[in-house]
């Protein structure tokens, strides 16, 4: 980066560490924390929808829909999260190309599955073959986002249907009384209402969600975990900047990102959750008129 | 191979008894659950006793925190900070990092000679952390807990002359435990579901004696099938989540058998405690 850095070998002292820390691998590994900012961008807000479908599911007066979101908002209360996200990567990736599979070419004779492998043909590839290497990256990277939006949708919905539970049933029957339909009082009652009931459970998912996003380095994306167990491993003199084992320093490092962004998170979420309970008929909310006082 | 003599070889797997060869072809669903609960066994013992020793360094830390003292105060908040606001995984592998850079040889404190080489193996080092995880998120609920008993107990334990360690003993720590009973079992839960985090945590899995996450992935691996080891885990991890809710329930019970049974508090399971 700087030009005083073309020799590393003949640096040392402080000028050495400025040219380390700003070499092209050290520039990728800042890169890598946008990756996760974009994983929690994109997924929160999936994941609230996934919720609400589930929530709005597991309500419903239809039967079957009534218990997939039942099945839905149960299957994350037994079962480690971590099975989930191995589970779901290799089956999404497995459906996808057996799907396309069956469009791309039909007259395939050969099973899929021969004994132990999974061979689907080459032009039903997901992504293809053939294709750069960054559509592997980005599509392994949505995997890995759909993957969390089922899951933490599963937790939302939890935390929703508990919301949506939590409004006061007075405040539906009048809105029945005024002659509003199921539609009506679900729009305009329930869910402007059921906001200040879920926050604190949303809030918790969402530390849960921060604290979960080291996991996308299982999911094969090189993320800041691998970035700093790549960075941080002991490098011999055949490497630019040769230094022994620093693994334990870059997941200092991380440990300390992490909480910077969990008490960030916890000062925003605590000023909305004010926001929310102002003027609500809840003990929050009461608190918070006694103090005005 | 029948499958009786297939839990006959690997039943304890896990732990390094019978077969010492695992299955390289022909996998039926035999040997799957027979491996995958063979390493649920390491699961139960990292949960069990992580909870064990985590209960008493939780209340320790919760009585800390809710001290008048500011040198036990501030360092019981900023245990109870870090270990919450980040990820067990990154954790683990600061606790791997840090372990093996212990001398190899052990270290000589004032004529003790301490081996530090059984640290680095997951039976210690990944227990360790986990005891340390689940200790400052049961603190935090113990020390809500605290905050909660009721004004009128205290003033009546004053009243009675009760003060310092039998007030505590007496009337503080039972009413504490009541009321946090709920979440701590929550608490319980998601920490037998963290223990699947071993696997990835760094520490190595000696001689293929892994835990049930390490046997699936490996049916996995070699089958290219997810959809049957996967599965099996989540069933035996619904069965452990049962059998927690059951004797959690029953110590539950015991805690609220003086409440007349329409103010008894019932666990209910909800998400709120995973890491």
């Amino acid at each position: 980066m700087f030009s005083s850095c073309a020799d590393p070998k003949s640096l040392e002292g402080f000028s050495w560490l400025i040219c380390y820390l700003t070499s092209g691998k050290h520039i990728d590994f800042y890169w890598s924390f946008l990756t996760v900012l974009i994983l929690l961008v994109v997924t929160a807000p999936t994941a609230l929808a996934f919720g609400f479908g589930g929530a709005v599911a597991a309500r419903s007066h239809f039967l079957p829909l009534r218990w997939f979101g039942k099945i839905y908002t149960a299957m994350v209360r037994g079962v480690p999260d971590i099975v989930f996200f191995l589970f779901f990567v290799i089956a999404l990736d497995q459906g996808i190309e057996w799907m396309k599979h069956q469009i791309v070419c039909p007259d395939w004779t050969e099973p899929v599955r021969q004994g132990l492998e999974f061979r689907v043909c080459p032009q039903a590839k997901v992504p293809l073959g053939t294709s750069p290497q960054i559509w592997h990256q980005l599509y392994g990277f949505a995997l890995a986002v759909f993957t969390f939006a089922i899951v933490f949708g599963a937790f939302a919905a939890n935390v929703l249907y508990g919301a949506m539970n939590a409004v006061p049933r007075a405040q539906l029957e009048t809105a029945e009384s005024y002659g509003m339909s199921h539609g009506q009082v679900f729009r305009r009652i329930l869910v402007p209402q059921m906001w200040t009931y879920a926050l604190p459970g949303l809030s918790n998912l969402w530390m849960i969600l921060i604290k979960a996003t080291p996991l996308l380095f299982l999911l094969g994306v090189k993320d800041i975990v691998y970035w700093a167990r790549e960075l941080g491993s002991a490098k011999t003199q055949a490497y630019a900047y040769p230094h022994p084992d620093w693994r334990l320093w870059y997941f200092l490092f991380l440990l300390v990102a992490y909480l910077c962004m969990t008490r960030v998170s916890e000062i925003v979420l605590k000023k909305l959750a004010a926001r929310l309970n102002h003027g609500q008929a809840t003990a929050a909310g009461e608190a918070m008129r006694r103090a005005a006082q | 191979m029948t499958c009786w003599e297939t839990v006959q070889a690997y039943a304890f797997r896990s732990l390094g008894y019978g077969e010492k060869m695992l299955p390289r072809s022909d996998f039926d669903l035999c040997q799957q659950f027979t491996l995958i609960g063979s390493g649920l066994i390491w699961n139960v013992y990292f949960g069990v006793i992580a909870l064990a020793f985590g209960f008493f360094l939780a209340t320790a830390l919760a009585l800390a925190k809710a001290s008048h003292s500011r040198w036990l105060r501030k360092p019981a908040e900023w245990f109870i900070f870090v270990f919450r606001g980040s990820p067990l995984f990154i954790q683990f592998f600061i606790a791997y990092s840090a372990l093996v850079m212990l001398p190899r040889g052990g270290i000589d404190i004032l004529g003790i000679h301490l081996n530090t080489s059984w640290m680095t193996s997951a039976w210690a080092g990944a227990a360790f952390v986990l005891f340390l995880n689940t200790s400052a998120y049961a603190a935090e609920i113990f020390y809500g807990a605290l905050m909660s008993v009721p004004k009128g107990d205290l003033e009546a334990a004053d009243a009675y002359g009760l003060s310092g360690w039998s007030r505590f003993r007496r009337i503080q720590w039972p009413t504490m435990l009541r009321l946090a009973w709920p979440a701590y079992t929550n608490e319980a839960i998601f920490l037998f579901h963290a223990t699947t985090l071993v696997f990835f945590s760094g520490f190595p899995a000696f001689q293929q004696r892994g835990d049930a996450l390490y046997y699936a992935n490996y049916f996995a691996d070699k089958t290219f099938n997810p959809f049957v080891p996967y599965p099996i885990v989540a069933f035996y991890f619904i069965l452990l989540t049962f059998a927690l809710i059951g004797l959690f329930g029953l110590v539950n019970k015991r805690l609220n058998r003086h409440l007349p049974s329409n103010t008894r508090s019932r666990i209910r399971l909800r998400p709120q405690l995973i890491r």
